[in-house]
């Protein structure tokens, strides 16, 4: 123990075995463990049994094999190896394919034969796989699906969801927005009819600039490359509603109180300069915030030993017998560990003197990752506090 | 840190290297040894620049700056001498520049820019956006080879992370599907011309921890795969060993002395019960040994890659400006100068 924190403590159990909690999304900047974090309450949840279904979006490799999920086929799968502690729970994991998720959107809105007009769109393979925001969309909107499905038949009352490794958290709020709004915009629509007559619709000055633009845009890009994006838009209006709507019902979707978000980061600086904004922008959007959860902190066995007390000892015996050298060695060692933890709690008391009321529960630095449930199962007692 | 690869202490030559491409996981630290790197290259009244990508900030921040405009600005200075220029690409506005130079657009190009037209053909093409921030980059970099004003000894461009570092630099493919003639296909074979070539070093950014190096070896696996150079491998946030092979091998079989250890430690002023501080710092040496053997076996596969390695010491009081200066020294006293 020792890593302390005047914040309120988060209650993991309270909140995964909440009946009125259906959905989990776990946020945070990269490289933080929220893939981790949201196997691990998802395990737990399912144990104490829940009904649960799992989404990850790029879990590590020896992970997705503990799972069970690392051949993708963008169905959740039955993990195996559940040890029941409470009630008959159930665990549900899957990985997120963008493009299957895209392609199978657009299968559903259209006869045959248009879908695959679409899917063989090249302008369409590139939006499908390498635009960005598409994976913040997609796994939106597989949420979503997931949620229906649930609700349809009842396979899970829980969904746990980790979001995209983007550079900015927020992206999982904005982009799927951002891509609908692009894709419904005015600019794509005049591509999409030319015989209305390019710039329709915008100023008469702008009218011209847009004539130029396109005529430069079809030099650089090639004309056809704005074919493609023309015959795309043509074809995916008559099939779809907005884009732009589909993104804001899912987003409605994460404002309901059976929604509770989980922000995970590290103690360090950038990583809980990111949770701040987040819990900034859930704050302001009405979304409900259940807590933070604060990864990979340093712990010590000896609190009580400070770093000043052990170096000096330390500086006392590093001239001595060979005792006399090891003991310098494990106190320096000691030292080491409370200087790194009493930065850790430098940066974390930044977060909570900022939100005071944000719940916070932390997990201690393992010495190796994570790659079976038994690991998993571990982090999750550690999330609720040590319980098993 | 053990079993430093061969090239330590050795000086690399990087004479001939003018574009320096650093990528890494994210969190690993790529900015700040970009940052570290350029200052290096800068030393003894060179100049370097270091280019930002991503519209991140990020060299501003280390530097504590304001934020950066598209234009080139001294940063900072490098020891004897040097200059530290910085850029922040941004590819909008590369884009307008390009239209203007290839279509003499005039100010059309702001008013498209004001209208979101420029934004709109850079999201309609993502392959574009990458040519033109590198096709910056490489500009910059003909200007030495050309011999013209404002050159600079060395560019370092603060790159995508690991993960799309071979598609971010892979301009043929990227614009194989736009038009096939053309400024634009004239554009990537300029930028190949200088990518593809022993000119450029691309460097990858880790930690040793497993998901870090698998990402690296994946990455380096990746740009080989597209005959990008590959440069130098920088192990990031390291820490200096604590005990020796003879201690390590004691800890790990939980030989240690338990009863001696507690007796000298309260000897020496610990105020605890001789057993319980025993058994608590022995607790924390079996925790840290199993971790770094782990570093240990994640050094060996940085290793079989047999590429120059260089490790950066992880600074207990975080990156700020000194620690910054701190990390270049480092470097320059494995070998790069």
């Amino acid at each position: 123990m020792a890593f302390a924190m005047t914040a309120p403590a988060l209650d993991i159990d309270a909140l995964v075995l909440d009946p009125s909690i259906h959905i989990i999304v776990c946020t945070g900047a990269g490289g933080v463990g929220k893939t981790t974090t949201a196997a691990a309450m998802a395990l737990r949840a399912a144990e104490h049994g829940r009904r649960v279904c799992v989404l990850t979006i790029d879990p590590a490799r020896r992970l997705a094999q503990a799972m069970g999920i690392e051949h993708l086929d963008n169905t959740p799968r039955s993990v195996a190896g559940i040890e029941h502690a409470i009630g008959h729970g159930s665990l549900d994991a899957m990985m997120l394919d963008m493009k299957r998720t895209f392609d199978e959107v657009v299968e559903s809105h259209s006869d045959p034969e248009r879908a695959q007009a679409i899917l063989e769109n090249p302008f369409y393979q590139t939006l499908s796989s390498s635009f960005a925001g598409t994976q913040e969309y997609m796994a939106m909107e597989k949420l979503g699906q997931l949620h229906a499905q649930a609700r349809v038949d009842d396979t899970w009352d829980l969904i746990v969801i980790d979001t995209p490794p983007s550079r900015s958290a927020l992206d999982f709020l904005d982009a799927p927005a951002r891509l609908g709004s692009f894709l419904d915009g005015k600019f794509i629509r005049i591509l999409a009819a030319p015989a209305r007559g390019a710039g329709r619709g915008l100023g008469k000055i702008a009218a011209v600039g847009f004539g130029f633009f396109t005529s430069a845009l079809s030099k650089i890009l090639g004309s056809q490359v704005l074919t493609d994006v023309g015959a795309f838009v043509a074809a995916i209006d008559t099939t779809f509603g907005g884009f732009r709507e589909r993104a804001d019902a899912t987003y409605e979707l994460l404002k309901d109180p059976s929604t509770s978000f989980v922000v995970v980061a590290a103690p360090e600086s950038d990583a809980l300069r990111e949770a701040s904004y987040f819990v900034e922008r859930l704050h302001a959007d009405g979304m409900p915030l259940a807590g933070l959860v604060l990864n990979r902190v340093q712990e010590v066995t000896l609190p009580e030993v400070s770093r000043e007390q052990a170096m000096a000892a330390a500086e006392m015996l590093e001239d001595g017998d060979a005792t006399s050298r090891l003991t310098a060695a494990l106190l320096g060692l000691h030292a080491e560990r409370q200087a790194l933890l009493e930065r850790q709690q430098l940066v974390a008391a930044r977060f909570t003197s900022a939100h005071p009321a944000v719940p916070v529960t932390t997990v201690a630095a393992l010495a190796e990752d994570v790659h079976d449930l038994a690991g998993l199962r571990q982090i999750g007692a550690l999330l609720a506090g040590g319980q098993d | 840190m053990c079993g430093l690869s061969d090239y330590a202490g050795e000086v690399v030559n990087w004479a001939g290297t003018h574009l320096h491409v650093v990528s890494g996981k994210g969190g690993a630290g790529k900015t700040t040894v970009a940052a570290a790197l350029a200052i290096n290259l800068a030393r003894n009244g060179r100049r370097t620049l270091l280019m930002e990508v991503e519209g991140r900030q990020g060299i501003a921040q280390l530097f504590d700056t304001p934020p950066l405009p598209y234009e080139e600005r001294r940063i900072a200075i490098a020891p004897g001498d040097g200059e530290v220029w910085a850029l922040a690409v941004d590819a909008d506005e590369a884009l307008v520049d390009y239209l203007a130079t290839f279509y003499n657009l005039g100010r059309a190009g702001s008013a498209m820019r004001r209208m979101g037209a420029i934004d709109f053909a850079t999201t309609l093409a993502p392959g574009l956006r990458d040519v033109l921030l590198t096709g910056k980059a490489c500009e910059v970099v003909r200007r030495k080879i050309k011999r013209t004003e404002n050159a600079y000894d060395a560019v370092v461009i603060d790159a995508p992370p690991t993960g799309r570092i071979a598609q971010f630099l892979n301009v043929t493919a990227q614009v194989s599907a736009l038009a096939r003639t053309g400024p634009i296909h004239r554009h990537a074979e300029m930028v190949m011309g200088v990518i593809g070539s022993p000119q450029t070093a691309v460097h990858l950014v880790t930690l040793l921890e497993e998901m870090p190096v698998q990402e690296t070896l994946d990455g380096i696996a990746e740009l080989k795969k597209a005959d990008l150079p590959v440069g130098a491998v920088f192990v990031n946030m390291t820490r200096a060993p604590i005990f020796d092979d003879k201690q390590r091998a004691r800890i790990r079989k939980g030989t240690l002395p338990k009863h001696k250890i507690g007796e000298t430690a309260h000897a020496a002023g610990i105020r605890q019960p001789a057993g319980v501080i025993a058994s608590s710092l022995i607790q924390e040496a079996q925790d840290h040994v199993q971790r770094t053997d782990l570093e240990a076996r994640e050094l060996e596969r940085i290793a079989a890659l047999e590429l120059p390695t260089f490790t950066l010491p992880y600074l207990m009081r975080g990156i700020d400006l000194g620690g910054l200066y701190a990390l270049a020294d480092a470097l320059h006293a494995e070998g790069i100068q």
